[in-house]
């Protein structure tokens, strides 16, 4: 066998990027099997599972190990790895000075208005607190952050006028800038305050198409209503941008919040309007809360883009049309109806709008320990595609920065073979006209290959309901 | 509230997810990488805890704020018996606590020659069976006592000390008299010649200073230091600078308290260059010992090596050690000595390092960066990557090379943990064996356990 097997003690890349390295090594002409991993007890384990020899090494040590057919082949797998290892961004600051090791040392060298803090969630509380203490609001992308440290930052963050926004908040934008997931928005005047990522990035991305920008998206991270919480990002939030000037209106996105948090809320007492889009049973959808902030800004409601079913592929029955797509002309094929999702929020309101099936959130916690977010790394989604036979599908895809750079490239044509295997596809895209993807290029090849595509989730919930005869 | 962040350009600090970092790329969002690693291993539970500690953040200020604002003074040389209260049999040594079972070679060797110097033993012989023996000994680490002792740190009560006494928080320090390089008490040696030189110490060299001082009045240190660093000093392995500033200050006034002994006195100084380093040494520990006892900090207040183990303390911890085995120096050898001749690292000294000196102000001390990789690059790179484990910069400790940059200074057992980094130590090298004095100096690195302990107890404190 033609096998690469190295540890390189001390060497860290992060598990995105580390993903990355291996897929373009299995890319690689010859090339069976690569991993490039942090050398933890999991990945030194599914190495050896492999049949690769590996050294002893600890989890701060980088593993390689490649397959290839041929000690050629191997060799030129060898030379992309340097490649791709060594293709990573030079640090901000002077060339000689190293980069900072800590966001507190960063904080010293750099006038930094915040920080953005994604490391796994075991370490993010000592990052996240270096920026609090360096008077740096904090946007804390990693997950799996305990709740008691999420308190505490918050507290201390109060104490020294920051926010911090989190953990596992998904999306923001301040000042412009699109953080984390970040769909690019036009500016203007609807604050967001957020509890949820993929919520909030329906709400805005609808309110772009309909050419309604915001000021600021600030994420306070999906327990910040919870009872134990207390809202305490969210009321900071709030009275932040009450504070904005241009803030005219501010949205709240959030689960239902705990009975004493949304009464905390609610006797904030701002002279900004708020229009809450609480997504739970007997609520609005994000797609309605999207439409009275149309309506309390005196702006239209548009119709929403969608792209219905082709008319043409092969060995397909007449499928359904119209241009809201909401039902008319549907041909229910009564089946299961599974929804595969990215985004916690948009699974829960698919989930409420569709009534019956079986939803699963491939963003939760439980899914994303020790691997990327799905809306990086669809390996776990594009299985799960797979492995449905008939029935319909719904899944969302969220265009933006952070976001994978071309969603189509993969899942049009897994969409292609689940349509030949007689399964209806419905996709959410969630995305605006500036996401750097291009909204109406993806929404086109996903429908191409046989999907129906809409910009709004609750339609496509309902859509999809129909199809599966609810 | 008004949240600063909404209202300027967004500058931001990125840690973590490369895609992260580069989505704001795209956005011409101007932002500063930090270039993370996960924390030593086993270490996130404990770190947690002790950075949640809400004590910490002000503690921390006021230990490290209480270290730089030290103001060291060289008031006197006085003889140990008379200032630390030893008598015979008494011995004060380097590194945390070590038994003679333990004791390794060159501690060995100068608890001998120690013994032999005061007359406790007629042979080297008899010197190491009676210490064996333990009957009438007493051994306890220099720390414990106020006092620091370059490798290793042997103190018996005949040897005069020099004191140094913080004129900002009134603490006082001790350290020995330099005894110069090569065949020396201090690295294990025990010859006839080194005992000769001990005894002219006290009889000549303690007193002529003694009465030199009391006529020029207290040293400031503090400054003197301040001056060597910026004359190419990093002040453990180099005090070339730092003692031609010492004499300078002080040779009139050893002129005038002895003339007919002046000129051996300076000639014995001048003929070393290391003779600062004990003032140096004083001078640091009474600084990092204004920062002991703060309740909830993680200032490291003493590294210290006994040849065998390598202790450091901590302001929030008392007076506990946490130690680790000593590691073997990596460096430049004297004549045909190598790296077989070695000993585990040994001395006091890390004194210097604790305070942000020696290793910490390598970048100050370009003439000496054969000891950290031979190029000034690794010599700015070695005090760079201090300022990464450090609380703050030194206000008077300066290094011209970094634009005046204060050197990194006051080490946090948290900043450790959390970047893997371990504190960048000069030092001379001590034969094995014990008898056989300096053989080389270079760099070490401290045991990695020494900190994760302190910082599992500070989780528990």
């Amino acid at each position: 066998m033609n096998d690469l097997v190295e540890v390189r003690p001390g060497v860290y890349r992060d598990s995105v990027t580390l993903m990355r390295v291996s897929r373009a090594l299995t890319g690689q002409p010859g090339v069976t099997v690569a991993v490039v991993a942090m050398a933890t007890e999991l990945n030194t384990a599914l190495a050896r599972d492999l049949g690769f020899a590996v050294p002893p090494a600890t989890p701060g040590d980088l593993l390689v190990a490649v397959r290839a057919s041929s000690p050629a082949e191997l060799e030129d797998a060898a030379a992309e790895l340097e490649r791709q290892l060594a293709a990573r961004a030079p640090a901000s600051g002077t060339r000689d000075e190293a980069p900072p090791r800590t966001t507190r040392s960063a904080a010293r060298a750099f006038e930094a208005t915040l920080a953005l803090v994604s490391v796994p969630g075991e370490h993010a509380f000592a990052e996240a607190l270096d920026a609090v203490e360096a008077g740096l609001s904090v946007m804390i992308f990693s997950d799996n952050v305990p709740v008691e440290q999420e308190i505490l930052l918050k507290d201390r963050a109060r104490a020294k006028g920051v926010l911090v926004m989190g953990p596992d908040c998904g999306t923001a934008v301040v000042g412009g800038a699109g953080l984390g997931f970040a769909n690019v928005l036009r500016p203007g005047p609807v604050g967001v305050v957020a509890a949820s990522g993929t919520g909030a990035q329906q709400v805005t991305s609808l309110l772009d198409l309909a050419g309604v920008g915001v000021s600021h998206v600030l994420g306070v991270g999906g327990r910040d209503l919870s009872a134990e919480v207390g809202g305490r990002s969210a009321v900071q939030a709030l009275r932040a941008l009450d504070e904005d000037p241009a803030t005219e209106l501010i949205v709240l996105v959030s689960k239902p919040p705990a009975p004493e948090v949304a009464r905390a809320v609610r006797d904030l007492d701002l002279a900004t309007p708020v229009v809450a889009a609480l997504l739970g049973p007997g609520q609005d959808d994000l797609t309605t809360a999207a439409e009275k902030v149309l309506r309390a800004l005196g702006r239209d409601v548009p119709e929403w883009p969608s792209w219905p079913a082709p008319v043409t592929p092969a060995a397909r029955p007449p499928a359904p049309h119209g241009a809201d797509a909401a039902g008319e002309g549907v041909a229910a094929r009564r089946g299961p109806l599974r929804g595969l999702y990215a985004g916690g929020t948009l699974c829960a309101e698919a989930a409420l709008v569709a009534g019956d099936g079986e939803f699963t959130d491939f963003g939760d916690d439980s899914y994303t320990r020790g691997r990327a977010h799905p809306m990086i790394d669809p390996a776990l989604r594009l299985e799960a595609l797979r492995g449905v036979a008939s029935g319909v599908v719904l899944m969302d895809v969220v265009l933006g920065h952070g976001a994978d750079p071309d969603p189509s490239s993969w899942l049009a044509p897994a969409v292609r073979e689940a349509v030949a295997r007689g399964v209806d596809v419905v996709v959410a895209l969630v995305g605006t006209d500036g996401d750097p993807q291009g909204l109406r290029a993806q929404a086109a090849r996903l429908n191409e290959a046989g999907a129906v595509v809409f910009t709004s989730n609750a339609a496509a919930a309902r859509h999809a309901r129909l199809l599966a005869g609810g | 509230m008004t949240l600063s962040m909404l209202y300027g350009e967004p500058r931001v600090v990125t840690v973590g997810a490369q895609v992260l970092g580069e989505a704001l790329d795209r956005q011409a969002v101007p932002r500063c990488e930090v270039d993370w690693r996960p924390p030593l291993p086993g270490t996130s539970a404990a770190l947690a805890r002790v950075l949640a500690d809400p004590r910490r953040e002000g503690a921390n200020a006021t230990a490290v704020g209480r270290m730089l604002s030290a103001r060291p003074m060289l008031t006197g040389v006085r003889p140990a018996r008379a200032v630390l209260g030893l008598r015979a049999g008494e011995f004060f040594h380097a590194g945390p606590p070590v038994t003679w079972e333990r004791a390794s070679g060159p501690m060995r060797g100068a608890l001998a020659g120690a013994m032999l110097f005061e007359g406790l033993a007629a042979t080297p012989e008899e010197a190491e069976d009676r210490l064996a023996s333990g009957a009438g000994i007493s051994l306890d680490p220099c720390h414990h006592h106020r006092t620091v002792g370059p490798m290793a740190g042997v103190v018996s009560p005949s040897m005069w000390m020099l004191e140094v006494t913080d004129a900002e928080h009134g603490g006082t320090a001790y350290c020995s008299l330099n005894e110069g390089l090569g065949k020396v008490l201090r690295y294990g040696a025990y010859g006839p010649e080194v005992i000769g030189r001990l005894r002219w110490m006290g009889e000549v060299l303690g007193p002529v200073l003694a009465a030199a001082l009391e006529r020029c009045g207290p040293l400031d240190l503090r400054t003197l230091i301040a001056q060597a660093l910026q004359m190419g000093d990093e002040l453990h392995n180099r005090n070339r600078a730092a003692t031609s500033l010492l004499v300078r200050e002080i040779a009139p006034a050893i002129v005038e308290a002895a003339p007919d002994r002046a000129a051996e006195v300076l000639r014995f100084i001048n003929g070393n260059d290391h003779f600062f380093l004990n003032a140096g040494m004083a001078a640091a520990k009474v600084s990092a010992d204004a920062a002991r006892g703060v309740p909830g900090s993680s200032l490291v207040v003493a590294m210290a090596r006994n040849g065998t183990d390598f202790g450091i303390q901590v302001s929030g911890l008392g007076d506990r050690w946490f130690t680790g085995p000593a590691g073997v120096p990596d460096g430049l050898y004297l004549g045909g000595y190598g790296p077989d001749d070695a000993n585990p690292d040994i001395g006091d000294s890390t004194i210097t390092e604790t305070a942000g000196l020696g290793g910490f102000a390598m970048a100050a001390a370009p003439a000496i960066v054969r000891f950290v990789g031979g190029e000034v690059s690794d010599a700015v790179a070695a005090t760079t990557s201090m300022y990464e484990i450090t609380m703050a910069e030194h206000p008077a400790y300066q290094i011209p090379g970094l634009g005046f940059r204060g050197t990194p200074a006051g080490i946090d057992v948290a900043l450790v943990a959390r970047t893997g980094s371990l504190p960048v130590v000069n030092t001379g090298i001590a034969g094995r064996i014990a008898g056989t004095g300096q053989v080389g100096a270079g760099l070490v690195s401290p045991p990695a356990e020494a900190f994760t302990a302190a910082l599992d107890a500070l989780a528990d404190a």
